[in-house]
């Protein structure tokens, strides 16, 4: 049995990648391509007649495969289905690091899962308040709903959004320059700033199309997102670069890092590093580069 | 008696002066008798060698139940030739009691393991068995054991007179009417013919076999009329589909991807990898892949490939085309951009299978190689690998080049992924050893590099630059521990293939696999 | 459990398995091909039985066809074709339980 570790609310999540939990051939090493969350899907990836089989084999993997580093989320059913209340009870049990909630619209969505989720870590003896949440935006109430979803839980460590389901309800399709979802993305993000959490974009579904989805890996870093959903390994590689800081990126926060450690030794608050004016705010940004760079081999200092 | 890689030679095989491998290099220096053929003058003047059917031509050459015959293999998976004569041989003449000896065969000549269970054939000597024919000889219905050698080997057996050549039968994609052949310029091309020139030299008979009649002389010859005793014209040579697949791509697949990039990684820490350095890959998925990852570590430090050998395939073309490889000397062609290119572009020369490889000559290209990239069906704790046995015992792979490869080259590097479905590639012993572990020198998985211990001073490169590598104890244990430590296969007593060693000692055997039966 | 009526539960798909089972009456019968049934012939069948022990099944014919699965998807399409048989694979499975 492998006594996986408890789930860290806010970790390096560029890459999230989508693999159905029925593959057996897919699953049982999927972490060593190098993302960083693995979703696991019991909901759109499998059919509706082989819920209950997915089930099994999503236990098994959980309970026997030694994935390291790399997160397990598992997506389960909507709460429309006569599904998610036996999908929440596997989770727990097998010990995934947390759960997504798919067509989420409301904070009440995340207080029924809550409200199971803890049911079923008193159930299974595992520590409550262990299993973290995630929410999937995937209709334009849950858009407009996105801050109180965000905001509806400790629990909760991230939020994305889905552009299938959502475009077809938004009468839209996938256009280069990302305008069908650019108010979307935009509130969603506000969303998770606002309440503190990660912001993750959908998937890009074209795998032949590698121009569109460069460019919207662009676009996502511009706009802030703190990563991306992926369907295929050969995705993981270019989000990671696109993802990771610059050199000089790396080298300022560096620097800042450095900085305010030791003026703080000396009882100093504010102070300037390279002409530019910094205190004790610009701290968690730069020590985030700095871990980020370690993940991406940039890094390999003790400064966090 | 133990050989040199731990493995048990009966008694019974060491007979005729054969001994068991005793280490790499062991036969250097010494010397050698070659043999000559007994052949026929054609003094008088004929016009043309042209006969009608290949059953006319066995007559001619006077085939008689007994007979060795020989094949190329460049026809690969869309080759007819062996069948035709075979067929021809046994049923059209009634022969019997005949041997195989080609450098390869595959699933192309399934129809073969028919006439081994007739017992018309006796004796297979061969790199490649697979198919129908492997499940045969595996399952000891073949009379003598089959002989196994590498592509090195092969001329070096055939030269020393250890395989005595009745008549060999030589596919030639275009042929003149006495028999200068060449690979390419017909219908069912092929590139160069390397592997048919020993044959043709050491012989007693040579029928040439076409789907292509051209003009006199078909210059410059691979394969030359005074070998050559007579020339069949047939509808058709071979399946050009299954002959030259279309251009090999390199894989997307990211597992293969990462593992390519480690290869490329491992060859540049190397003081080998300089202005001028020369490399052979393989055609698998991450070997193909490794050269694109080379190709930018090429670029980044401004060197040039002075030369590349082997199998040859679309992305070495590129590499040739792009001015990146000063030469590409080619002794098998895989895909169509490989066939295309030799003899036309510059610079894209053709080798024999001799000059490529064989231990016995004064120096195959194989003795200057820096770097190759090979694959592995198992590797094990020793570094010994397997690439003629599967993991149920079975007969389905072939040696190839690989042995030679790998004894020649500066560094050998192996990649393949750790487990293959369930089966561990990489194992605590391997079925059977066809590259002994003392001229393999590192290996990559998706799981992490090992580097054989004999190679202290690779390990130095790979720590100098950073490469985090682990023991291949611990990917074994890791590769078992992901699919459960497999029950060892059992073996009958009797031999059903002697795998030798490129010098002509015996590096193993495969018995006959006991049938699994669960209580 | 007992076994009320025919199921099925996975594929014949590389690094699965497809079990069947059908209700009985003379205790475990099992037929089991692999496709790597020398190496690992032995070990699948321990752990089919293993697993129709803890699921407490005293009698069925079972069909297990393997195509290079690892036991952690044994165990799951053998514990899923049980369940089924009966039933009962939908909500409130012994996670942990009998099912481990």
């Amino acid at each position: 049995m492998i006594p996986r570790p408890k789930p860290e609310r806010f970790r390096l999540r560029r890459t999230m990648m989508f693999m159905n939990a029925q593959k057996p051939g897919l699953i049982k090493d999927a972490y060593i391509y190098g993302c960083d969350s693995i979703m696991l899907d019991l909901e759109d990836a499998v059919a509706e007649n082989q819920k209950d089989a997915a089930r099994f084999s999503l236990y098994h993997a959980l309970k026997t495969i030694d994935y390291g580093d790399t997160e397990v989320i598992v997506r389960i059913n909507g709460l429309d289905t006569p599904h998610w209340r036996e999908d929440i009870r596997v989770c727990v049990a097998g010990g995934v690091d947390g759960i997504r909630i798919a067509k989420c619209e409301s904070a009440q969505d995340v207080h029924t899962v809550e409200k199971a989720v803890e049911e079923a870590e008193r159930e299974f003896g595992a520590e409550v308040g262990r299993t973290l949440l995630m929410a999937a935006l995937e209709s334009p109430k849950g858009v407009l709903n996105a801050y109180e979803i965000c905001s509806a839980s400790e629990r909760m460590f991230g939020v994305a959004i889905s552009g299938g389901d959502f475009r077809k309800c938004m009468q839209t399709t996938p256009q280069h320059n990302g305008i069908d979802m650019l108010f979307a993305r935009g509130q969603m993000l506000l969303a998770a700033r606002a309440s503190g959490i990660q912001c993750f974009d959908t998937v890009f579904t074209d795998l032949d199309d590698e121009e569109g989805f460069r460019a919207e890996v662009f676009q996502n870093k511009a706009m802030g997102f703190d990563g991306k959903s992926l369907i295929n390994p050969k995705q993981i590689r270019f989000v990671h670069e696109v993802f990771a800081p610059t050199e000089k990126e790396v080298i300022q926060a560096e620097k800042i890092v450095r900085a305010i450690k030791e003026n703080a030794e000396k009882g100093l608050g504010v102070f300037t590093v390279d002409g530019k004016m910094i205190d004790i705010a610009f701290l968690p940004g730069a020590e985030r580069t700095l871990r980020l760079a370690r993940a991406c081999g940039m890094y390999e200092g003790d400064l966090v | 008696m133990k050989n040199a890689v731990g493995r048990e030679i009966p008694d019974s095989l060491l007979v005729n002066g054969r001994e068991v491998y005793q280490g790499k290099q062991y036969m250097d220096g010494k010397y050698l008798q070659k043999a000559a053929p007994r052949t026929r003058r054609y003094e008088k003047p004929q016009e043309s060698k042209l006969l009608d059917s290949i059953a006319e031509a066995l007559r001619h050459c006077g085939a008689k139940s007994g007979m060795t015959f020989s094949f190329h293999h460049h026809l690969r998976d869309g080759d007819y030739v062996v069948n035709m004569v075979m067929k021809a041989a046994i049923e059209e003449l009634g022969l019997a009691d005949l041997t195989i000896a080609a450098s390869s065969l595959g699933s192309a000549h399934d129809p073969i393991a028919g006439y081994i269970e007739d017992g018309k054939v006796v004796g297979i000597q061969t790199s490649g068995i697979r198919g129908r024919m492997g499940e045969v000889v595996s399952a000891g219905r073949l009379k003598t054991p089959a002989i196994i050698r590498s592509h090195g080997g092969r001329p070096r057996a055939i030269e020393a007179g250890e395989v005595h050549i009745d008549i060999a039968f030589i596919a030639a994609p275009t042929s003149d009417c006495v028999g200068n052949c060449r690979g390419i310029g017909g219908k069912s091309d092929c590139g160069p013919l390397g592997y048919a020139m020993t044959d043709a030299k050491y012989a007693d008979h040579v029928v040439v076999v076409t789907d292509c009649l051209v003009d006199f002389p078909n210059f410059p010859a691979s394969v030359e009329a005074i070998d050559v005793d007579a020339v069949v014209v047939v509808d058709s040579i071979g399946n050009p589909k299954k002959i030259a697949s279309a251009a090999a791509r390199i894989s997307q697949n990211p597992r293969d991807l990462m593992m390519a990039e480690n290869v490329a990684k491992v060859i540049a820490s190397t003081p080998w990898f300089q202005e001028g350095f020369s490399f052979q890959t393989g055609v698998g998925g991450p070997s193909l892949a490794a050269n694109l990852f080379l190709e930018q570590y090429m670029d980044q430090r401004n060197i040039k490939m002075g030369w590349a050998i082997g199998g040859i395939c679309g992305p070495m073309v590129e590499l040739l085309k792009k001015g990146k490889v000063g030469k590409v000397i080619d002794v098998q062609d895989f895909d169509l951009d490989a066939v295309n290119s030799i003899h036309r572009t510059p610079n894209h020369f053709e080798m024999s299978a001799s000059q490529y490889a064989n231990p016995a000559n004064k120096g195959a290209f194989v003795n200057k190689l820096d770097f190759v990239v090979l694959a592995a069906l198992e590797i094990d704790t020793g570094f010994n690998v397997n690439v003629l046995t599967g993991s149920d015992g079975v007969l389905r792979g072939a040696p190839g080049g690989h042995p030679d490869t790998a004894a020649g080259s500066k560094v050998c590097v192996i990649v393949t992924p750790l487990v293959r479905g369930r089966m561990a590639t990489v194992c605590e012993h391997v079925v059977t050893v066809t590259t002994p572990g003392d001229c393999v020198d590192v290996l990559v998985t998706d799981y992490g590099i090992a580097v054989n211990p004999l190679r202290p001073d690779l390990i130095q490169c790979l720590d100098e630059a950073g490469i985090p590598h682990v023991t291949i104890e611990a990917l074994k244990e890791k590769a078992y521990s992901l699919v459960g430590r497999p029950d060892d296969l059992e073996w009958e007593d009797q031999v059903v293939a002697i795998l030798e060693a490129r010098d002509g000692t015996i590096l193993d055997v495969v018995r006959k696999i006991k049938p699994f039966t669960l209580e | 459990m007992e076994i009320l009526k025919p199921a099925i539960a996975g594929t014949l798909e590389s690094s699965d398995a497809q079990v069947t089972v059908e209700p009985g009456q003379d205790g475990i019968e099992l037929s089991l091909t692999s496709s790597v049934m020398n190496q690992y012939g032995r070990q699948i069948k321990a752990t089919v039985l293993e697993t129709l022990e803890r699921l407490n099944v005293q009698h069925v014919r079972i069909t297990v066809v393997d195509k290079g699965a690892l036991d952690c998807t044994l165990k799951a399409r053998v514990e899923c074709a049980v369940f089924r048989s009966c039933g009962q694979s939908e909500e409130n499975i012994p996670w942990g339980g009998v099912v481990q």
